[in-house]
Formats: C-alpha cells, structure tokens, sequence
C-alpha cells in the first residue's frame, strides 16, 4: 500500500481520500467522516517526515473502521438507533494499533445493525450499495468496509466477522477480507456480537497488506484474555501441498458459475503441481442450524446491557423503570434484531434448552472433529464464501431464512474457530465479483495470507 | 415444534421488549419459520458427544485482584447516561 513520504505526503493521501469519499456519497458508505481531525494528524505525519523522524509502518495510509470499532470521542452506532446518541469512552485495541504505525482513520463506515444481517440493508442508517452494480447489496454485515476498499476510498478497513460478515461483503465486492483465527486479534472496544464466534479481521487489496495489517495487530491483549500468545510472525506459513474440496457443497444451491470458477481454480492449481484431495464433510449440512441456534443465544446474552440507562438511547415517553427497558429496546432495535434475540431466548429457556442449545453445543464438537478429520488429508481447504453473486437490494430482506441461507458455507469456520480468507476469484459474465476462501487450521493464518499468493 | 401466541408474548417479555399486537402479528410467521428450520438439527446424532462452549484453546485465564485505572474514568462514563445527578444515575423511583 502507498504510505507517506516527502513527494506524496500524508496529507495529500487523506485528501484523496475524502475527495473519493465525497464523491461516492450516493452508496452510503460512511455513518460518520472524520476530516478535520485525519488532515490535523496528516499534517502532524508530514512533520515527522520532513524532519527525518521514524514514522510507522501504516504512515500516512488513510484507513476506515466498521462502525462497531469504539473511537474515544466519537460516536459508535453499530448503525443501530439504540447506540446512535452513544459517544465511545474508549478506544478499541484494534484501531490504537493501527494508529501507532501512522494509520489515519477517515470514518466509520455502514453495517447491519449490531453485524446482524448479510446484507447491510438491517442498518438503521440504509442500505449500502455494492461497488460494482449499484442496484445489488454490498453483503454484510461489514458492507461499508468492503465498499470503500473496493472503491479505492481507502487503502483497507477493519471489519467483523462472526459468520462470515467479512468474507462475505469482500466476495461480493472483489477484495481481500481474512477472518483470523479466533483469539488472533484483539476484541477490545468492539461492541459485542456472539463472543463465542467473534473475530476482527480486516479488507485489502492484496494479501501482502493483510500480512502487514496481521503482523502488527494479531498479538496478545491483556485487555482481551481470550486473546490469544503472540504467534503470528513466529509461525513460519507452511508450504501448502494438498488443497481439500469440500463435496458436499458441489450441488446445484450453488451458483453455476461459482462451482465453474472453484473447478477452474483447481485445475490451475493441479497444473502448478497442487494435488486436490475431495474431502466428504457430512456435518457441515448442519452447521447453519448450529449457528442460528448458538448465534441468537449470545446475542440474547450479550444485547441485554442495551437498557437504556447507563448509556446509548432512552425512549423518551416512559415513566417507569420497566416501561424504559420495554420501551427503548423496542423502538431502539430493528426487526432483526428483535427477531434474534427472540430465537436466543427461545433456545436458552426452560425445556427447550437441552433440544436447541445444548444440541447446537455438542454438534459443535462434531464440526471442529470434522474439520480437524480434514487437515489431517490435506493443508488447506479451498470453497466458495457464498452461494451466489450479490443479489438484488430488497430481494431478500424480508425473508429471513433466504438471508440465513446466505451463510450456509461461512459460519462453519466461526463455529470451528479456525481462519478463512476469501480472495477475489474472476467475475461472472455479467461483472459480478466471485469470491473463494481459503480455510487452514488454528493459527495458519500466516499460511492462507502466503497461499493467497499463489492464486493472485 | 410450533411456537404458540402465548409463547411469544412471553419472548417478548423475556427479550423486554414492549410489543403491540400488531408487531407480534408481523414476527409470528418469520420466528415460527426459523424456529422451524432450526429444529432439523435434530435428525443429526449427538449421543455420547461432549458440548463445546468455547474455542479459545485456555481454561481460566487468572490475575491479581487489584485496583486500577482503565480507560475511561467517572465523569467520562457518567457523561454517557441520559440524566444524572450528584455522581449517579438517575432512574425513576422504583419503590
């Protein structure tokens, strides 16, 4: 990526920024634009560079964060009504790294509300429209993020990804978008979603940035204990041989031309001396059920903070205590995410726990066993992220299991804990971005990021 | 499994959400149907599998039990509630 130096300063690189920014107005990209204050730290870049002082790594580079990142003094909406009044108190660990080497953060960019949807059109704020064909959906929940990598607004952005609302929105808009394993990356400062299945990775245009962005932010937190010892620059990537297909996605709910572009992937592959091994990976037909039974049940958990008393939206025509709890979660969340909340507590209560979530938890094992059964035959495994291309705006928003059903090859991998990287793989003859991933085992980040080289 | 009317209200309740009956009407179809597709996982054989709750390769994770600054101090997060009053936050009276 460009960083700063005496010819192109970093100042010049935010105003380029901003100018692209303001120019693709009508996508809806951004929930809030930090001008002022990114030329003020640009200016103060400049400075250092003019007088020989060391600046970082990400000097200069204009970046944009998802709008569920916490940034001291600044609002962090989670394009949610119930957190739009909220001002964050802190700083999330993510974002402090980045700024450390020199990175200048621009803005907050759209979501679904809370990260729930695969779409972005469940934000409060609208729908984001995808960088390709403005009548189709950016993919979510990280929508904005990969819209402004993918327009070239910004260099790259940090997104979420709890079931596949990284991968997803970069396939849909020809990116680079890594979930990390879980535990690489610091949690800290980021509004909770499902912790269990939480991860914060980014969107680039090439993979070498996402080495670079990897190196400087997967580390251990002591703010984030379930971050996990550094590992990412002493693991050497591992020389990929074997690359595994799962079968049991090669069927007709996938897009043809998506399972065309994977079979031509691996005959590439296969002709650079790759050996492709068919893995049968029955469980995994099951895994969307898991997750929208373990999903829903964190969720439930982790959104009843949102009460309307400490902090973010008090509905204003209360008068008792019950009737601000009532009230404000009511009109402060949107359909989805009452509609999640609601199946979380369903599946957690009384006599239907052991049926639903105690289940979902043990056919959790079964996945990871699977997965763990499938890097023992080969390195890594290569699939598509979703089904099919972007889809139209409104096509599905009203029909939640047609939206579930976007996640059906993304969120194994979240339950599993394991990383995935999707990777920009052609376009389909109508100019739609395709997207595959690449999934390793614990902690092969490093290997996914080196491999992704290879299919560049 | 059928999720009934009853069961409903008392999601919302359990969710503290203050529904109207209209709203109710207009999540019924779209639960019962995730509810519905949720339920296949039953066709899937658990016997004998332990649960997994969590992927982070630790068990307890312990430090010491003192007292320090974090990011953000009193007046900063007191500053984020909606009404205050003398360092609290003010709600209406319960009893």
């Amino acid at each position: 990526m460009k960083t700063a130096n005496k010819t192109i300063t970093a100042t010049r690189l935010v105003q380029d920024a901003l100018t692209k920014a303001d120019f693709f107005k009508s996508y809806n990209i951004f929930t809030s634009i930090y001008a002022d204050e990114a030329l003020e730290k640009a200016a103060a870049i400049d400075a250092k560079i003019e007088k020989g002082e060391p600046v970082g790594r990400l000097a200069g580079v204009p970046f944009v964060a998802k709008d569920n990142y916490l940034v001291k003094g600044t609002k962090t909406t989670a394009s949610s009504h119930i957190l739009e009044p909220f001002v964050a108190p802190v700083t999330s660990t993510v974002v402090e790294q980045l700024e450390a080497e020199g990175a200048i953060l621009i803005g907050k960019v759209n979501m679904d509300s809370f990260a729930h949807g695969s779409s972005t059109e469940n934000s409060y704020f609208g729908p984001t429209l995808n960088a390709y064909d403005n009548t189709r959906v950016a993919g979510g929940s990280s929508g904005g993020s990969a819209v402004a990598v993918a327009l070239d607004i910004v260099e790259f952005a940090t997104g979420s990804d709890t079931g596949g609302s990284i991968r997803q929105p970069a396939s849909f808009n020809g990116v680079y978008g890594l979930k990390p394993t879980y535990g690489a990356t610091s949690r800290y400062g980021v509004v909770s979603m499902a912790s269990s299945l939480d991860t914060d990775g980014f969107f680039t245009k090439t993979p070498e940035d996402m080495d670079l962005l990897m190196s400087i932010c997967a580390k251990r937190d002591e703010k984030d204990l379930t971050t996990l010892p550094d590992f990412y620059d002493e693991t050497p990537a591992k020389k990929v041989k074997k690359v595994g297909i799962i079968k049991d996605f090669d069927n007709d709910s996938v897009d043809s031309e998506i399972r065309a572009h994977l079979k031509e992937e691996c005959e590439k592959l296969k002709e650079k001396g790759f050996e492709i091994v068919e893995l049968d990976m029955p469980t995994l037909k099951h895994a969307l059920a898991v997750y929208y039974i373990i999903c829903p049940a964190e969720i439930a958990s982790n959104l009843s903070r949102y009460d309307g008393i400490r902090y973010g939206l008090r509905s204003g025509k209360a008068h008792s205590l019950d009737e601000i709890y009532g009230d404000t979660r009511n009109e402060g969340f949107m359909k989805e995410n009452k509609r999640r909340i609601m199946i979380g507590n369903f599946v957690l209560s009384s006599g239907f726990y052991d049926a639903y979530f105690l289940k979902a938890a043990k056919a959790r094992t079964l996945i990871i066993n699977e997965y763990k059964k499938a890097f023992e035959k080969c390195d890594v495994i290569l699939t598509p992220v979703a089904p099919n291309p972007a889809f139209k705006l409104g096509e599905k928003v009203n029909d939640p299991i047609a939206m579930y059903l976007e996640d059906v090859m993304s969120v194994p991998i979240n339950l599993a804990g394991i990383p995935g990287l999707a990777i920009p793989a052609g376009k389909t003859e109508t100019g739609l971005p395709i997207g595959l991933q690449i999934l390793g085992p614990r902690r092969s980040d490093k290997t996914l990021i080196e491999f992704a080289k290879e299919l560049a | 499994m059928d999720i009934s009317r009853e069961d409903l209200k008392h999601l919302a309740a359990l969710s503290d959400f203050s529904m109207s009956d209209e709203e109710l009407d207009s999540l019924e179809g779209d639960l019962k149907g995730i509810v519905n597709y949720i339920s296949e996982l039953s066709s899937l054989n658990t016997e004998g599998i332990e649960p997994t709750y969590q992927v982070f390769e630790m068990e307890n994770v312990w430090r010491d039990d003192e007292i320090k600054p974090m990011d953000a101090n009193r007046e900063e997060l007191l500053a984020l509630t909606t009404e205050e009053k003398n360092n609290q936050i003010k709600v209406p009276k319960v009893l």
